[in-house]
C-alpha cells in the first residue's frame, strides 16, 4: 500500500501541464521514428536522446517513457503493415498481423495491438510499481561478489540463450566489453586503449556508440541492399474493434501479459521467447484454430501484450538492480547515466521522487499511446510510403546530429561513422548487437564490482565466492551454460559445428 | 572495420536465405577473426602499460587481460568454425532485398560525405555541411531530385541549429554563418 501512496505522489508530480506536455511529445516522437521502417524502439530511443540534452532528469525521463512505449507500438504498426518485423520481438506480431491487414482487417489488427499494448503496458508498470521497491530492499543488501555474478549471469544469459550462434555472442560481447575499456581507468586514472588521444581517455560517449551502431550501422547496412521494389503497404483506416473481435481480445491480452511480465522481469533478457510462447499459447486455445496462419486476432493480441508487459517488466532489474537487459534498456540505463543518475538499489533510496515520477509517466504514457495512436493510424501509415532514399538519408543526418551535439567535437562524428561501420560489420556476419552494446554499458560497472570484491579479500579469488546468493547464482550461470548443450547431444539436433564434428567421428 | 573485404557474393546458387552454409567458407570471416585477434592482442599490450597502485590488489590489468585474452579465443575459435563452413545469419530487414549482391558503392559514397561532414563542420559550420549531408546522402541513395534535395537539407539544418541554440542552449558549430545565424 506504501507504493500505492507514492504512485500517486509520482503521478501528483507527473500531472503539470508541462510534464504531460513532454511525455504526449515523446509518445508522439516515439511512435513517429518507431514507425519509420528499419527503426525499432532502441535505435528511436538512441535517436531521441540528444533532444533530451537540455532538460531536466525528471522532464526528460518523462519524455523517455513516451518515447519507449511509442517506439515500441510503432514497431508493431510496421510489422502489421509491411509484414517485415524490425525487431525479432514483433516476429510473432507479424505473422497474423499482416494476415489480417491482408484480409482487410488492418484496422482491427492495429486496434488490438494497441488496446492490448495498453493493457499490458499499465498492468505491467503496476507490477513494477510493486515489485522494484521490494526487489531494491533486497539488493540494497547485495554485496559486491553477489553483484558481479548477478551482471555475469546477465550477460551470459543474453548471449548464450538468445541468437542462433554462441560462438557470435561472445564475440559481440566482448567487442563490447572491449569497447567499455577504452577512457581513464575509474579507480587509478590511467588512460587505458587510448591510443594516446585525450579525447579517448576522457571515456567515449555512450550515446555515440549506440547511434553509430543502431542507426548508422543499419542505414549503410540497407544502403547496401536496398530493395528496389518497394514492400506493398496495406492501405488501413481508423482502427476499431467489432464485439466479436473484443470477446476474441481480452484473454489473450491477459494470458500474453501474465507470460511476458515474468520474462522481462527476471533478468533473462528478451520478449522474443514470451511473444513466441504466447503465440503458441494462443493457438492451442482458441477455438478458432482454422483461422491461425490466415489472420486470427488472437494472434496478434496475445503477442503484442507479451511484447509489452515483458517491456514493462525489464523496469524491475532496471530500477531495482540497474541490471538492463534488453537494448533499448540499455540504452534508457545510458541515459539515466547522463543524467548522472546511476540506477540501482541506492537510487529508489537517495531519488525516490525521480523514480516514482518515471514510474508514474509510463502509466501516463502508456495512456497517451492509446489515446494519441488510434486517431493517428492512418498518418503512421502513410509514413511508411516515405521514400527511401529521404528516410535513410534522414537517419544519418540525425545521427550525426545527436552525435554531435554530445560535445560538439567533430571527433565524436568520426567516432560515429567508426561505430556506424562496426554496425555494419556486426549485420554482415551475423553478430548480435544486444550483448555488445550490453557488453559496453556493464563492463565497466561489472569491473567496479570485481575489483571491489577482491579488495576485500585482498585479492583473492575467494573474494568472489564469500556469499550464499553469489555461489547460487554462479551455479544457475554453470546451469545456463552446460544443460542446454547436454541436452542437444541427448537429442542429437544441432546445427553448428559441433554437430557436424559429430557427425564427422561417427563416419570414421 | 573489415567491411570493405568482401567476397563477391554468388547470387546464382540456389533460394537465398536460410542454406547460406551450402556456399562454402565465408572468406572475409578469416579477416574478421585476424582483427578480433589483434584487438584482443592489443588490448593485453596496453594493459601491460598500465602501473598498479599500492592500495589495489585487483589494479586496472587484470579486466583488460581478461577480455584480451578471451578475444584471442573467441578470434581463433571463429577461425577454425569458418574453416568448417560456419556462417553468420546476415540481419533482414523491412527495406533489405535478400537476393541482392551488396551494393558497396554506395555505402563508399555515403561514408565519403560522412567524412567530409567531419572535416568540414568546423570551418563551415552545421548549417551548411547538414544540408549538403542530407542531400549528399539522398542523391547517394538514388534521389534524383538534387534541387529539392538540397532545399529539404538546408531546412533541417537550419532548423536544427535553431532548435538546439535557443530550445536547449546549445551552440552547434555556426562556421563561417557566424554572426549571421
Amino acid at each position: 500500500m506504501e507504493s500505492l501512496s507514492l504512485l500517486w505522489g509520482g503521478l501528483e508530480a507527473a500531472f503539470t501541464p508541462t510534464n504531460l506536455l513532454y511525455a504526449a511529445l515523446g509518445v508522439f516522437l516515439g511512435t513517429f521514428v518507431g514507425v519509420l521502417p528499419g527503426i525499432g524502439p532502441a535505435m528511436a530511443v538512441a535517436l531521441l536522446l540528444p533532444v533530451t540534452n537540455g532538460m531536466e532528469p525528471t522532464q526528460a525521463f518523462i519524455m523517455f517513457a513516451g518515447i519507449y512505449y511509442g517506439g515500441m507500438y510503432g514497431g508493431s504498426t510496421t510489422s502489421i503493415l509491411l509484414n517485415t518485423p524490425g525487431e525479432s520481438a514483433s516476429v510473432m506480431t507479424a505473422i497474423e498481423g499482416n494476415k489480417m491487414a491482408k484480409n482487410g482487417r488492418a484496422a482491427q489488427a492495429l486496434a488490438t495491438a494497441a488496446i492490448g499494448s495498453f493493457v499490458a503496458g499499465t498492468i505491467g508498470t503496476l507490477c513494477v510499481v510493486f515489485f522494484a521497491p521490494a526487489m531494491a530492499k533486497v539488493a540494497v543488501k547485495v554485496g559486491a561478489p553477489s553483484y558481479f555474478a548477478m551482471m555475469l549471469l546477465a550477460v551470459v544469459l543474453v548471449t548464450s540463450v538468445l541468437g542462433s550462434s554462441k560462438l557470435r555472442g561472445y564475440i559481440g560481447l566482448f567487442t563490447g566489453l572491449t569497447i567499455g575499456l577504452v577512457g581513464l581507468d575509474l579507480s587509478t586514472g590511467q588512460p587505458r586503449l587510448d591510443f594516446g588521444n585525450p579525447l579517448l581517455a576522457g571515456r567515449i560517449d555512450v550515446v555515440v556508440v549506440a547511434v553509430g551502431i543502431f542507426a548508422l550501422g543499419e542505414a549503410l547496412w540497407v544502403a547496401a541492399h536496398l530493395r528496389s521494389r518497394p514492400l506493398t503497404i496495406v492501405p488501413v483506416g481508423q482502427p476499431f474493434m467489432g464485439r466479436d473481435d473484443w470477446s476474441r481480445s481480452w484473454k489473450p491480452w491477459l494470458r500474453g501479459t501474465a507470460i511476458g511480465f515474468p520474462f522481462g522481469a527476471i533478468p533473462a533478457g528478451g520478449a522474443e521467447t514470451p511473444t513466441f510462447l504466447s503465440y503458441l499459447l494462443e493457438r492451442r486455445l482458441t477455438k478458432n484454430k482454422h483461422e491461425f496462419g490466415h489472420g486470427a486476432i488472437e494472434g496478434v493480441a496475445g503477442p503484442e501484450a507479451a511484447n509489452n508487459a515483458s517491456a514493462a517488466g525489464t523496469f524491475v532489474p532496471l530500477l531495482a538492480l540497474g541490471l538492463p537487459v534488453t537494448a533499448t534498456a540499455t540504452i534508457m540505463l545510458a541515459a539515466m547515466q547522463g543524467f548522472g543518475i546511476q540506477p540501482g538499489p541506492q537510487l529508489m533510496e537517495d531519488e525516490p521522487d525521480l523514480v516514482w515520477t518515471l514510474l508514474a509517466s509510463l502509466l501516463i504514457g502508456n495512456t497517451l499511446l492509446l489515446v494519441l495512436n488510434l486517431p493517428l493510424a492512418p498518418l503512421w501509415a502513410r509514413l511508411l510510403r516515405t521514400p527511401r532514399p529521404y528516410l535513410y538519408s534522414g537517419i544519418l543526418f540525425f545521427a550525426s546530429l545527436g552525435a554531435y551535439t554530445v560535445n560538439q567535437q567533430p571527433f565524436d562524428l568520426f567516432l560515429l561513422l567508426l561505430f556506424g561501420l562496426l554496425g555494419f560489420a556486426i549485420r554482415r556476419f551475423g553478430i548480435p548487437v544486444l550483448p555488445l552494446i550490453l557488453g559496453v554499458i556493464l563492463g565497466p560497472l561489472m569491473e567496479v564490482k570485481l575489483r571491489e570484491a577482491l579488495a576485500l579479500s585482498d585479492g583473492s579469488l575467494s573474494g568472489l565466492f564469500n556469499e550464499p546468493l553469489a555461489i547460487l547464482i554462479y551455479i544457475v550461470i554453470a546451469l545456463v551454460l552446460i544443460v542446454p548443450p547436454v541436452l542437444e547431444r541427448v537429442h542429437g539436433r544441432g546445427d553448428t559445428p559441433a554437430r557436424e564434428r559429430e557427425e564427422q567421428m561417427s563416419d570414421s | 572495420m573489415s567491411t570493405a573485404q568482401k567476397p563477391p557474393p554468388d547470387p546464382t546458387t540456389g533460394p537465398p536465405a536460410e542454406r547460406h552454409e551450402d556456399q562454402g567458407v565465408d572468406k572475409a570471416q578469416y579477416g574478421l577473426a585476424a582483427l578480433l585477434a589483434a584487438l584482443g592482442a592489443y588490448t593485453i599490450f596496453d594493459a601491460t602499460t598500465l602501473k598498479v597502485g599500492f592500495a589495489d590488489p585487483v589494479g586496472p590489468r587484470v579486466f583488460p587481460y581478461l577480455i584480451g585474452s578471451v578475444m584471442v579465443l573467441l578470434a581463433v575459435l571463429l577461425a577454425v568454425a569458418t574453416s568448417r563452413g560456419d556462417r553468420g545469419e546476415k540481419e533482414e530487414g523491412e527495406d533489405i532485398d535478400p537476393d541482392a549482391a551488396p551494393d558497396m558503392v554506395t555505402v563508399l559514397k555515403l561514408v565519403g560525405i560522412l567524412v567530409f561532414n567531419i572535416v568540414a563542420i568546423d570551418f563551415l559550420g552545421w548549417a551548411i555541411t547538414g544540408a549538403i549531408l542530407f542531400a549528399g546522402c539522398a542523391w547517394s541513395l538514388g534521389s534524383k531530385t538534387l534541387l529539392r534535395d538540397v532545399l529539404i537539407g538546408a531546412v533541417m539544418s537550419v532548423g536544427s541549429w535553431y532548435f538546439f541554440f535557443s530550445g536547449l542552449d546549445i551552440p552547434l558549430s555556426p562556421g563561417i554563418l557566424d554572426g549571421i545565424l
